[in-house]
């Protein structure tokens, strides 16, 4: 588990304290967190999704009835979950808007999984409030997976990207990795950079002042070991990067606004800047983009943002056959 | 001069002593004593060459239990507690933090679920070489052991 990473072997114990209470939950198959995977499940997982991305269209999941819970907006994810599902036979219920539910008469989460559960034999939710993935996988008899909860955790994202960034250099390992724009509010970012450190990488740090990697991730490269330098300047900084991971500024996520408007362009990423970089440099982003890629990129073969969203389409099926064996 | 007990001696049950006087009243709530039946004396600002002002807890009959012991390390790590037997001292407890600690705590994250839905919180103890951290079970997030918001 990524866990043992975090802490010195003090703590073992409370880890498998923390395992057994987590294995004796009600699913033992629910994805709520990237820290839920040891690198071989990633890797099992980056394998499966690689054989669906051959052959997308198979009945694994015929007659299964899957629900999907957006207690918050969605496009990509709750589209390429819903995708993975027909494409693999099964049946979709569910609601994509929290107005539409019960939730908004006041139903407690409890109540609602615990109703939903009785209709389908998987749950992917995503809810607003952080935790809210970890309590539904303790209440639920049928496997949730996490589309995200809150600002805490996206663990199908991360899996997306880990694929995304295998496919295109061939390898996880030794890798050098731009991470840039929001380091400070973004999930991706932090889920990334966990499960990166079963690999070697090396990180650069690209955000100004207000957005710096917090010192809690910092804390963990240095105990693990992770090489990554700081930076506030974009311009070549990624020359010699196997990946440039860029992420949005999000609004939603600032109490000043003054603040945002005075960072929010701080990043543009131009194609003439990519002509000094490595032939293999890719470009990811989770998307939706707003002004950190200028239009102009799309057409460089090194933009990968794109089919990075596709990619989410195999690594969900991957998932979600794991998740119903 | 004659010295008087301020206190009563207790023939059965556990004395929690040298709480410091401000944590009195919080070891009272975490140990759910306000809805205990038993014969319970509570004493505060005695006076204490250790900490200066004291506060004393017995309670009549009770052993409390490890794991009920063990969260009052959240907030008088330095307490004392002893197990009384016919008067006399049977077992001398140390305070240890244990693995997990559920319900006295509230998570510090405004938008953890447990802030919203009716869910006992739960944190898991990190026992670092620098410091101890709380990390709740369900929104992950860290908060060191000095800084944690009792309910």
């Amino acid at each position: 588990m990524c866990w043992f990473f975090l802490v010195p072997n003090l703590i073992l114990g409370t880890k498998k304290k923390e395992k057994i209470i987590r294995n004796n939950t009600m699913s033992k198959n629910s994805l709520v967190s990237i820290s839920d995977y040891s690198k071989e499940e990633i890797l099992s997982i980056l394998l499966s999704a690689a054989d669906f991305e051959a052959n997308p269209n198979r009945k694994t999941l015929d007659g299964k009835v899957i629900a999907t819970l957006f207690f918050e907006p969605s496009t990509r994810t709750r589209l390429s979950f819903e995708t993975a599902v027909i494409r693999l036979g099964g049946s979709i219920i569910g609601f994509s808007d929290a107005a539409t539910s019960s939730s908004s008469k006041g139903e407690t989460l409890n109540d609602t999984i615990h109703m939903v559960s009785c209709y389908a034999d998987a749950i992917v939710m995503r809810h607003p409030l952080d935790g809210a993935a970890r309590y539904a996988s303790e209440i639920s008899p049928v496997p949730i997976i996490n589309a995200g909860d809150g600002s805490n955790q996206h663990p199908s994202q991360t899996l997306l990207d880990l694929y995304s960034i295998l496919k295109t250099q061939g390898t996880l390992e030794n890798l050098t990795i731009c991470l840039v724009g929001d380091l400070k509010y973004g999930r991706t970012v932090h889920s990334l950079l966990m499960a990166m450190s079963h690999f070697n990488p090396t990180f650069k740090f690209i955000a100004p002042d207000e957005l710096k990697m917090p010192e809690e991730y910092k804390v963990f490269c240095r105990k693990n070991g992770i090489k990554f330098t700081e930076i506030a300047d974009l311009n070549e900084s990624f020359n010699d990067a196997d990946i440039l991971y860029m992420t949005r500024v999000q609004k939603e996520r600032f109490q000043d606004l003054m603040e945002y408007e005075r960072v929010k362009n701080v990043y543009t990423l131009k194609n003439d800047m990519l002509t000094k970089s490595k032939p293999n440099l890719r470009i990811l982003h989770p998307l939706p983009r707003v002004n950190e890629i200028d239009p102009d990129v799309d057409k460089n073969e090194k933009a990968y943002y794109f089919k990075q969203a596709q990619n989410g389409l195999y690594v969900r099926q991957a998932i979600m056959c794991k998740m119903l064996n | 001069m004659e010295k008087k007990l301020k206190v009563a001696a207790l023939r059965d049950g556990t004395v929690i002593d040298h709480i410091p006087s401000d944590k009195l009243f919080k070891v009272v709530h975490i140990l759910h004593l306000d809805t205990c039946l038993n014969q319970i004396t509570l004493a505060n600002n005695l006076e204490s060459k250790k900490i200066g002002s004291k506060g004393l807890v017995k309670i009549a009959d009770r052993a409390l239990a490890v794991n009920e012991t063990n969260k009052l390390a959240l907030i008088c790590p330095d307490a004392k507690i002893n197990i009384i037997r016919d008067f006399e001292v049977v077992e001398k407890r140390p305070l240890i933090l244990p693995d997990e600690i559920r319900e006295v705590i509230q998570c510090a994250n405004p938008n953890c679920i447990t802030n919203h839905q009716p869910i006992q919180t739960s944190f898991y103890v990190l026992k670092n070489a620098d410091s101890t951290m709380l990390k709740c079970r369900y929104c992950e997030r860290e908060v060191k052991v000095e800084d944690v918001k009792l309910k």
